[in-house]
């Protein structure tokens, strides 16, 4: 019985203990390979969260961390202007425009489809946190290969130390960050450049390759 | 006995320290100067029809620092502050940037000669 028990038990942590060290599956870059993207057009996300500047919100901060990745990014402001004149009025339709539409007017060898499904602040008594989480799809214009896809999240409550101050305390900076958060749109911009630098930021498991730019072009 | 000990802590030590300032140096460095560019593009689109002045001034300012620096600036920045020229109706203004974005980033070339023809066309603003 004891000796079942044990054996049970340690059958049990070994799977647990597997299951804790098998490493993340690697993205097949095959496709991304064979493609090698120089410039990328980034549509405006479209908007599954509950905050109407989260599009833009996310889209205004994702030039950054693929220009660093070592991409051309055409500007997103103009990219917005010209689908909206070409009667492309929102995210949506924009990301149901052929992709050798895209190809022939903006020249770009890849297009980033992303959906933002978390934006800005939930409020509860003890916590008010301002998350952001969006996903991303690479499709090649030339091709018509998805080259890459990946989903990120940042957080503020990942900055909040809680450290002492008890029920009070915890009152208090909850009530601290509620007005912060309402006050300003600051932290939602914040999270979601943190969260564009997890998700499309070179040189992490899973991210998008290193691109032409960068001196650390096909090192990986 | 103890200087023996000490010498081996110091041999640890001492590369020990050198991978740390290895580490700290070998932050990547940033290919551009990036200044205010992000948070420009996200005023453009939350003040949709305004504050474009405030907007160009905090992107000429940026120029100037990069300039001063010698920093490249990022993938965008000169096509967006020309869109920015066009929403104030600096013509001449718009087909210099534009131009620019071409000439640092080749890249660009197909769209940016759309654009150019689009907004030298017949002078209208939009």
């Amino acid at each position: 019985m004891n000796v079942r028990f044990c054996k049970a038990t340690l059958a049990v942590s070994l799977l647990s203990l597997s299951v804790g060290c098998a490493a993340p599956a690697r993205y097949d870059y095959t496709a991304y390979r064979a493609n090698r993207p120089a410039s990328i057009v980034v549509l405006p996300p479209l908007n599954k969260s509950m905050e109407v500047a989260a599009s833009y919100g996310v889209l205004s901060r994702a030039t950054a961390p693929l220009a660093e990745a070592g991409y051309y990014v055409l500007p997103v402001a103009l990219v917005d202007e010209t689908l909206k004149q070409n009667g492309l009025a929102m995210p949506d339709d924009m990301h149901n425009a052929p992709p050798t539409k895209l190809r022939e007017v903006f020249g770009a060898d890849a297009a980033l489809y992303m959906e933002v499904t978390k934006y800005g602040a939930t409020y509860a008594i003890l916590a008010s946190d301002v998350t952001v989480t969006a996903n991303a799809k690479m499709i090649d214009l030339r091709s018509g290969d998805v080259l890459w896809a990946g989903s990120a999240s940042a957080s503020t409550a990942e900055q909040q130390s809680q450290s002492g101050g008890g029920l009070v305390g915890l009152l208090i900076v909850a009530v601290i960050n509620q007005i912060i958060n309402t006050v300003a749109d600051d932290r939602s911009t914040q999270m979601a450049a943190i969260t564009n630098q997890r998700l499309l930021g070179a040189g992490q498991l899973n991210g998008p390759l290193y691109g032409p730019r960068s001196p650390k072009y096909q090192s990986d | 006995m103890t200087i023996s000990i000490k010498t081996a802590l110091r041999a640890v030590a001492a590369p020990g320290i050198l991978l740390l300032a290895t580490a700290c140096v070998q932050q990547p460095r940033p290919l551009y100067y990036w200044g205010g560019y992000q948070e420009q593009v996200y005023d453009y689109f939350k003040n949709a029809g305004g504050g474009f002045e405030k907007q160009i001034i905090a992107l000429e300012a940026d120029t100037e620092k990069a300039r001063a620096t010698g920093a490249q600036l990022p993938p965008g920045f000169h096509a967006h502050l020309g869109l920015l020229y066009a929403q104030v109706g600096k013509e001449n203004q718009v087909i210099q940037q534009l131009e620019t974005e071409k000439t640092l980033y080749p890249e660009s070339a197909k769209y940016m000669d759309f654009l150019i023809a689009r907004y030298s066309g017949s002078g209208e603003k939009k």
